[in-house]
């Protein structure tokens, strides 16, 4: 208490009353949220876990997960130690077809101004992401590569790569580096020759591969340690690493634009608390925090109403009209199914 | 003296005290068996009957099948011996002159060194190979001082390869490959040696006629544990190997974790496995372990 009066000693016994009775009346209330470690978790913590939880008087628990191949397996051994997690939407609308994730309650879930396409049957967007081509600013300076095919130019930008060690987000850039226009990008791909034709593409480039990155932890770390000159990877994680002193710039060109969510395993202990604090985690007002802490944008568009996120701020997000005009939506059709066969296909590929 | 006790007699009382005897052994080693038949025998068993269902959930032996027809599978298992077998080499080029070093040391200052040996064992695994990390990427601690010192001008690539892999395994492996070898070199009587001389070998013919075959039986110990050990390696090739090497069990963690698929996932474990155990087998065989292990165990 900075001025002690008599009313602000009676608001402090009063409000200390009720946070006491609030808290009894929540004992217990807490829930385990699993989400993907690196800045972007510390980014949620600071702008949605734990602001949630001190509105609601729970306690939010988090942990650092790999995705929803863990859930999948923690399902189906019955033990499953997370209430809440957050997926990307191709693992989202997966755990919805296999049932591994409860439908969401969407009379408590308001998403009547979300993005379009920012949400499932049972998982709810909560940042839009992109997936970029980022250079070494020491390396290439402010020119580094326009396009997919510039980064996959080993001539005018010499130097070494990293891509990612799965096909999620790595046969689009492929296809568009081998002069496939954006639009028709997942047509050329609903093919065996289409997807055989990326990975060519993907092995033209392969000598040139330092780092097969695993986590965007990792590729955020390769950059500011400085150990590839370029990579792919999810934008928001690079500023995070700028801030910090890496010297790391991307290009939305002919990026990736998709989603990451938040879903109830089955099973989860605390289901109905879950429900809740999703509901809390989706309006405008906590939405409004993550961008001040990375560069990912919400999914509820009102958030934009706040007046939390200023202008300067929102151009730099995947969301920004100006940003998405060039970016290619991620097509979860695409992904059910193909995922199964392209993965095999890039994994023996990566072993040649 | 009292009276004369009849030979049947007392060789009777004798097969019961054995009997006895050995019922108390087998009584006292139960537990340890139980906990063998629990934690191995029941999972590889059950590990076996999973890859004998394909995705449908059918019996067949498609998971085995693919195995020889997809050329990623044969590649990854190469890769894996590949690798343990390098590590081993490594482990033996330096784990020997370093337990020669120590056997030859007063008892004192080998404890020291077995200590310097053990203390890696104290830290985590996975912090000794981020650790690595930072000291052999691009712009890591040792590429930073040869180009400083100007040995080499552009930068080694040390990690993110099979050389930061065998680097960083070697470091964990090394101890695992010491210590039986020291054990069994401190055994060796120094009569034997003296001997040798006595009878006129040089020190060179004195150790590879005399020592280095008494520390044979501590070197093979050495060598299967550190060899059987890598085989199933997961931590550090996923970290130093920048997703170039891909051993079996990282190959089994994708295919859970991926596609969820237990069947291949188990089939591979039990290829792994007999494969091991074949290893094992023939380097018996070749070896010769028995002769070696029984004329060294008395030394």
């Amino acid at each position: 208490m900075r001025k002690l009066s008599i009313r602000t000693l009676a608001g402090g016994i009063l409000t200390a009353a009720i946070s006491v009775a609030g808290q009894s009346a929540l004992a217990g209330g807490e829930v385990t949220v699993a989400s993907w470690g690196g800045s972007y978790q510390d980014a949620q913590s600071k702008a949605l876990f734990q602001p949630v939880a001190e509105a609601m008087g729970i306690t939010v628990k988090e942990e650092t997960y790999k995705g929803i191949g863990q859930v999948r397996t923690k399902v189906a051994a019955g033990a499953v130690p997370w209430d809440i997690i957050d997926t990307g939407s191709g693992g989202g609308a997966r755990g919805c077809v296999e049932g591994i994730l409860i439908d969401l309650d969407y009379d408590m879930i308001d998403v009547s101004n979300f993005v379009t396409d920012t949400y499932l049957s049972c998982c709810v967007g909560t940042i839009v992401f992109a997936t970029v081509p980022a250079w070494n600013t020491e390396t290439y300076g402010m020119n580094g590569p326009k396009s997919w095919a510039d980064f996959w130019d080993v001539e005018k930008f010499p130097g070494s790569r990293s891509i990612r060690n799965k096909m999620h987000g790595m046969l689009e850039p492929a296809l568009m580096a081998d002069g496939v226009p954006r639009d028709k990008v997942y047509e050329v791909l609903d093919s065996e020759e289409g997807i055989n034709r990326a990975l060519d593409k993907i092995r033209e480039l392969k000598p040139h591969v330092a780092v097969w990155w695993s986590s965007g932890a990792q590729h955020a770390q390769l950059m500011k340690d400085g150990e590839v000159d370029m990579t792919t990877g999810w934008n928001g994680r690079f500023d995070v690493a700028k801030a910090d002193g890496a010297k790391v710039a991307y290009s939305y060109n002919g990026a990736l634009q998709d989603y990451d969510c938040f879903a109830i395993p089955k099973g989860a202990a605390n289901a109905e608390l879950a429900m809740k604090v999703i509901a809390e985690m989706s309006k405008a007002e906590h939405q409004a925090n993550i961008p001040q802490y990375i560069t990912y944008g919400p999914t509820n568009s009102d958030a934009y109403k706040t007046g939390k996120i200023d202008e300067a701020l929102s151009k730099n997000l995947p969301s920004h009209p100006d940003n998405a005009k060039n970016m290619l939506p991620v097509n979860q059709e695409w992904y059910a199914k193909w995922e199964k066969k392209a993965s095999e296909w890039y994994q023996d590929m990566m072993t040649e | 003296m009292t009276a004369p006790i009849s030979p049947a007699h007392n060789a009777e009382a004798l097969r019961r005290d054995e009997r006895r005897e050995r019922l108390l052994l087998f009584g006292l080693s139960l537990p340890a068996l139980i906990m063998v038949l629990l934690v191995i025998l029941v999972p590889v068993g059950w590990l076996f009957w999973l890859s004998l269902f394909n995705d449908e959930g059918v019996l067949s032996t498609y998971n085995y099948s693919r195995m020889l027809e997809s050329k990623s599978y044969v590649r990854i298992f190469k890769t894996t011996f590949n690798v343990s077998f390098l590590t081993t080499l490594i482990c033996v080029l330096i784990g020997y002159p370093l337990a020669y070093f120590l056997s030859q040391l007063s008892k004192r200052w080998a404890a020291i060194g077995l200590i310097a040996v053990l203390l890696p064992f104290w830290t985590s695994l996975l912090v000794r190979t981020y650790a690595w990390l930072v000291v052999l990427q691009r712009k890591g601690l040792i590429n930073q001082w040869g180009i400083e010192l100007g040995w080499w001008e552009t930068p080694l690539r040390l990690v993110h390869n099979l050389n930061g892999t065998l680097i960083g395994m070697v470091h964990i492996m090394l101890p695992f490959l010491v210590l039986p070898l020291y054990g069994s070199m401190r055994s060796i009587d120094f009569d034997y040696l003296k001997a040798a001389a006595n009878l006129g070998a040089n020190p060179t013919k004195s150790f590879w006629f005399v020592f280095f075959p008494l520390s044979l039986p501590g070197l093979f110990a050495g060598i299967t544990v550190v060899f059987v050990l890598c085989l199933g390696f997961f931590v550090t090739p996923a970290v130093l190997g920048g997703g170039k090497v891909i051993m079996v069990s990282m190959k089994i963690e994708t295919l859970i974790d991926l596609f969820f698929n237990f069947g291949t996932a188990s089939a591979l474990g039990v290829v792994l496995l007999v494969l091991t155990l074949a290893v094992l087998f023939i380097a018996h065989k070749l070896l010769n372990l028995d002769k070696v292990l029984g004329s060294g165990g008395g030394g």
